[in-house]
């Protein structure tokens, strides 16, 4: 199946392993990732902070080149940001004529032009979960991650795009959960998993930002996860970046690797460690890793209730008629 | 601009919802009911809760509002947003107050100055690479506005990263960058207060 795809400045460089295993894990389900050419940045939470035509004709340019390129129409945004402002961008053009019209004009400025709702933005999760599936998924699963618990996170943007449908619940999504259960990780009880990373926040107000990393460290702690599977840079930058700077700011030891969920895809379909841009991480993922065996967990008897008649005492209530 | 409610003048609240894409008018319909303050996470540090921020734009509290801190505190997580009864498309407003005050020269005055600073240095480089260098745009805005912190940087979490092989000095360049040029140089002659 072919898509587009608009990888974002991030994964150039800071979030390379993101980009590698997406493409690692991508070609043995079937997906053929056709990447934008010259595609431009889509400006992040910034741009729009400044000059709101602008912002829009900047993501609106790699909208148009997507939909002339004409490889499909569907576009894949691995990064929350990119997905985010793609899909907002489409969406408020075909909301907004007065927005739309100004957007036309400045793009045919670039002798570009781009009709709202022609290309389906989609987030790399979005494409795995709800196109490619859990079956598909589960087929390529040869290594299972048997025995490691992994909290997954989702972060802002990709399970709440604001106004616009989501293809997960806001505020409790469950599809990445869904993935990693099929590749045979442990999926702890992550309550925090949609709450914010503090995004740019590391650099407007560092103890804002760090009091919202140490949440999020604690609550994985907690629930004894072994790692953090994630699916943006910019929380993963976050989250192990500045993992040292929360220790020594609030006197904690967490010591959480910080993964993207592609790289955990990988693993279980038995691609090479090295071919997933593990090793990219500042918290290493040595002793979390080392963790999954070949034999599975057994499976937790569900809580008994005791002895017969050990449910909650119920009224009698006395017989009709 | 008329406003389509009353035959008054636009006031502070016709204004922003004018320059706001989406359903921006819902906010004549805020219930001051405290579930934006509620789940923002950033909302403890802010001059005023979104609730305060919008009674204040109700009131036309124009020049109070612009050189709140509120807006820039805004983590842009759209929580309070997936859950206003009222639909009222609260992140996008955040961006337009930053813009009207960047426009009216307030965000000089605000004590935390470092926001508009940062989304400047990040448009800067876009405009003039088509493409941002994450932690490049961190270290320019630092040592352009910050230098002591730049070399705490440097010599800290920046280290790590280069180290790793997740650091960018240059940044990457699109090829038909005067085409970029070209539509947010017309799009800035469109754009008008935002």
């Amino acid at each position: 199946m072919k898509y587009g795809y608009y990888p974002g400045c991030s994964m150039e460089k800071n979030a390379r392993s993101y980009h590698t295993s997406t493409l690692a894990v991508a070609k043995p389900l079937g997906i053929e990732l056709i990447e934008i050419d010259d595609w431009n940045c889509c400006g992040a939470t910034e741009y729009i902070a400044i000059n709101k035509v602008p912002a829009y004709a900047l993501v609106s340019r790699n909208l148009a080149l997507a939909a002339d390129q004409g490889d499909s129409k569907n576009l894949v945004a691995p990064c929350s940001a990119c997905y985010l402002n793609l899909k907002k961008a489409d969406h408020c053009l075909q909301e907004n004529a007065e927005l739309k019209e100004k957007v036309d004009i400045s793009l045919d400025a670039g002798g570009l032009s781009y009709d709202p709702g022609s290309i389906n933005v989609q987030h790399l999760l979005e494409t795995l979960s709800v196109d490619i599936g859990l079956d598909a998924i589960k087929a390529q699963v040869k290594k299972p991650l048997h025995n490691l618990k992994v909290a997954p996170y989702y972060g802002c943007l990709v399970p709440r795009p604001g106004t616009m449908e989501s293809f997960d619940d806001p505020e409790h999504p469950i599809s990445m959960d869904k993935i990693l259960a099929v590749l045979g990780a442990t999926v702890v009880d992550f309550p925090l998993k949609a709450q914010c990373c503090g995004g740019h926040m590391t650099q407007i107000s560092e103890d804002t930002a760090l009091e919202l990393i140490r949440r999020l460290l604690k609550n994985a702690a907690d629930n004894e996860a072994d790692l953090i599977a994630t699916l943006c840079p910019m929380c993963q930058l976050n989250l192990d970046a500045y993992q040292d700077a929360v220790n020594s700011h609030f006197g904690t030891n967490f010591k959480i690797p910080i993964v993207y969920f592609t790289q955990l895809m990988g693993l279980a379909f038995n691609i090479p460690a090295d071919e997933l841009g593990f090793g990219k991480e500042i918290v290493s993922t040595k002793s979390a890793l080392s963790k999954i065996t070949d034999e599975a967990p057994k499976p937790k008897r569900s809580r008994e209730r005791g002895k017969k008649n050990a449910s909650l005492p119920m009224p009698i209530m006395a017989e009709e008629g | 601009m008329t406003d389509t409610y009353t035959s008054r003048p636009p006031t502070l609240i016709d204004k922003i919802i004018a320059e706001t894409p989406g359903k921006a008018s819902n906010l004549y319909a805020c219930l001051q009911c405290g579930t934006c303050a509620g789940s923002c996470p950033s909302g403890p540090d802010m001059d005023h809760s979104p609730r305060s921020l919008f009674a204040m734009i109700d009131s036309g509290m124009e020049d109070q509002v612009l050189m709140s801190n509120t807006p820039w505190y805004c983590v842009s997580c759209y929580y309070c947003m997936v859950r206003c009864p009222q639909e009222i498309p609260i992140t996008d407003i955040m961006y337009t107050l930053k813009r009207m005050a960047i426009e009216a020269g307030h965000f000089k005055e605000i004590d935390k100055d470092k926001a508009p600073e940062f989304s400047e240095t990040f448009m800067d480089l876009v405009e003039n690479n088509g493409r941002s260098f994450e932690l490049g745009v961190v270290m320019r805005h630092h040592l352009r506005y910050h230098p002591i912190s730049a070399v705490k940087l440097a010599t800290g979490m920046g280290l790590k990263m280069i180290t790793k092989g997740r650091m960018d000095f240059t940044p990457s360049k699109i090829k038909n960058l005067p085409q970029l040029k070209a539509i947010l140089k017309k799009a800035k002659e469109l754009g008008g207060v935002a």
